[in-house]
């Protein structure tokens, strides 16, 4: 019997380095295998409908039961990969993974899809009941059971998913508090004027916003979080707190095969570790930058993780083939609807187009007069316009942009003028 | 399980899938669930990609109805060949009056 792929994690990248290699022609065994109980499901509505009660697990999951087993995909669920090898001996690439549970797993191909965990505050009393995290379905069903009876909700981090969180506590009638240790909301995600507007959205709806505020500690009575203390000395009452301040890629496994790490599992524009044997994709990995093919940038998102996995396998299958991404992301807070095309780090110049107070408007951001990316905020045409432009190397001149009754689409325009070097892009 | 409706994609070769759908659910989530090829839908559903372009058959569009206003900038800025009958699948929600609906695949999407 031939070994075939190891995919380790039933994440969305790796259900889609399943899918791709069967889309590919791959006849030969695949096996995923995810830590998890439940079959592969989508994550980013576990801070949104799910947490609204619009959404049940069964909607979640990414195909039914019998597609795998039509598929020839063996699916592992609730099993941890612990350790992996690879094979001094065999073909390069090949080697055996054990489960904790002691199961061992033979591959001629490996894939590591394992995600990321969230980071956890290791402060005084951040054991106590009713502070939670968001991660998982596990995570989210725990949450929506508390959010159920909680009163005070302190939401720890400003980032997207601290704020899609307060903003359905919000719209479950709780008070909420959103602490962040930044001087402005998602900093690492947006640009100062999304982050300022969507503070004052959020106020205006009734979310009290802490900025430049760091958590000390927890309070409690019998097991239970009852407060939250800032640096400052301030007390904020609460009988929930969520913790959502970033998370930690799983390198774990690859720092055991001896693949470079560097804040994610370091893989080149065709997913290849260090290892070019072995392939990584999703939020574990850091690559290059996927349009300037620069730097290191860690694109934790439902499109890198698709992008990433089609070209780990077609790369498995010795294909090498050249994409160019061009990222996006949306963030729905409530009725606020944020999405965003290309990455705007190291903009020199932003534009806005439409008035904040609307909260009908985007932001789009250029370096040296070439477009980088944009925030659009219940502005869906703005930001698939200039997707589609990005996707085109095309840009959009800027001076024009800033009239909102002027269509988008109608100024995107030739190729971009070269960009200079990007130093250094953060995703 | 919800009631039950049948759903059939045809794709851009011409076959056809003939799919039991849940009411509730909807004809995008329908089709990847069941690894009907050519739906993409990277955002699951959330009128973010503009992956699961379909035209809905002439007979069924009326019921269907027309495409809700954030839909509209997606399909106005984001599909290949926009014609009539083009809706995101995952904004059409499966109904019983839906029984028996025929959508086509474009052959590419975004």
């Amino acid at each position: 019997m031939s070994n075939g792929t190891l995919i380790v994690g039933g994440s969305q990248a790796g259900l889609q380095v399943a899918v791709s290699l069967r889309q590919l022609g791959d006849t030969s065994p695949i096996i995923l295998v995810g830590e998890e109980d439940h079959q592969p499901y989508q994550r980013p509505p576990l801070s949104k409908e799910f947490l609204a009660g619009e959404a049940a697990l069964d909607s979640l999951a990414f195909r039914t039961p019998d597609f795998y087993a039509d598929s020839g995909i063996d699916l592992v669920c609730g099993e941890r990969v612990s350790e992996v090898s690879l094979s001094t001996s065999g073909p390069p690439g090949s080697g055996v993974a054990m489960t904790a549970s002691g199961r061992e797993l033979p591959f001629n191909r490996l894939a590591l899809t394992v995600g990321a965990g969230a980071r956890r505050l290791p402060l005084p009393g951040a054991d106590l009941g009713g502070i939670c995290y968001l991660r998982e379905y596990n995570d989210a069903a725990d949450l929506r059971t508390q959010l159920s009876t909680a009163t005070n909700v302190v939401v720890v981090g400003g980032g997207f998913i601290g704020l899609e969180v307060a903003s359905a506590a919000r719209s479950l009638g709780r008070s909420v508090t959103v602490v962040e240790a930044a001087e402005r909301l998602m900093a690492r995600s947006v640009g100062t004027v999304i982050s300022e507007f969507y503070r004052q959205a959020h106020l205006r709806r009734g979310i009290d916003v802490r900025l430049s505020s760091a958590v000390s500690g927890f309070q409690g009575e019998h097991g239970r979080v009852t407060g939250v203390t800032l640096s400052d000395g301030a007390r904020l009452p609460a009988d929930l707190v969520l913790v959502a301040v970033g998370v930690l890629p799983r390198t774990e496994l690859a720092e055991q095969l001896g693949l470079m790490c560097d804040q994610g599992i370091v893989v080149d524009a065709h997913a290849r570790t260090s290892d070019p044997s072995v392939v990584a994709a999703g939020d574990c990995t850091v690559q290059p930058h996927p349009i300037t093919g620069q730097g290191r940038v860690r694109l934790e998102s439902v499109q890198n993780a698709v992008a990433q996995a089609q070209v780990a396998a077609a790369t498995l299958l010795g294909r090498l083939d050249t994409v160019m991404s061009v990222p996006w992301f949306w963030s729905y807070q409530g009725d606020l609807r944020l999405q965003i095309a290309g990455l705007a780090a190291g903009y020199d110049t932003q534009v806005v187009r439409g008035d904040p107070a609307d909260e009908h408007f985007s932001v789009l951001y250029y370096r040296h007069d070439r477009l980088l990316a944009v925030d659009a905020v219940n502005r869906p045409a703005d930001y698939m316009t200039v997707r589609k432009a990005l996707g085109q190397g095309a840009s959009i001149a800027p001076d024009r942009a800033a009239d909102p009754d002027i269509p988008l689409r109608s100024l995107v325009g030739g190729p971009a003028p070269a960009a200079p070097a990007v130093q250094r892009a953060e995703a | 399980m919800g009631t039950l409706s049948k759903v059939i994609y045809i794709d851009s070769a011409g076959r056809e899938y003939a799919v039991d759908a849940t009411v509730g659910d909807t004809v995008m989530a329908t089709a990847v669930k069941n690894g009907v090829p050519g739906i993409v839908a990277e955002c699951g559903g959330n009128c973010s990609c503009a992956t699961c372009h379909v035209w809905v058959s002439d007979e069924f569009a009326p019921v269907v109805g027309p495409p809700n206003d954030m839909e509209e900038d997606l399909l106005d800025m984001g599909v290949s060949e926009r014609r009539g009958t083009s809706r995101l699948s995952c904004q059409i929600r499966i109904t019983a009056a839906l029984d028996g609906l025929r959508v086509e695949i474009p052959p590419e999407q975004p």
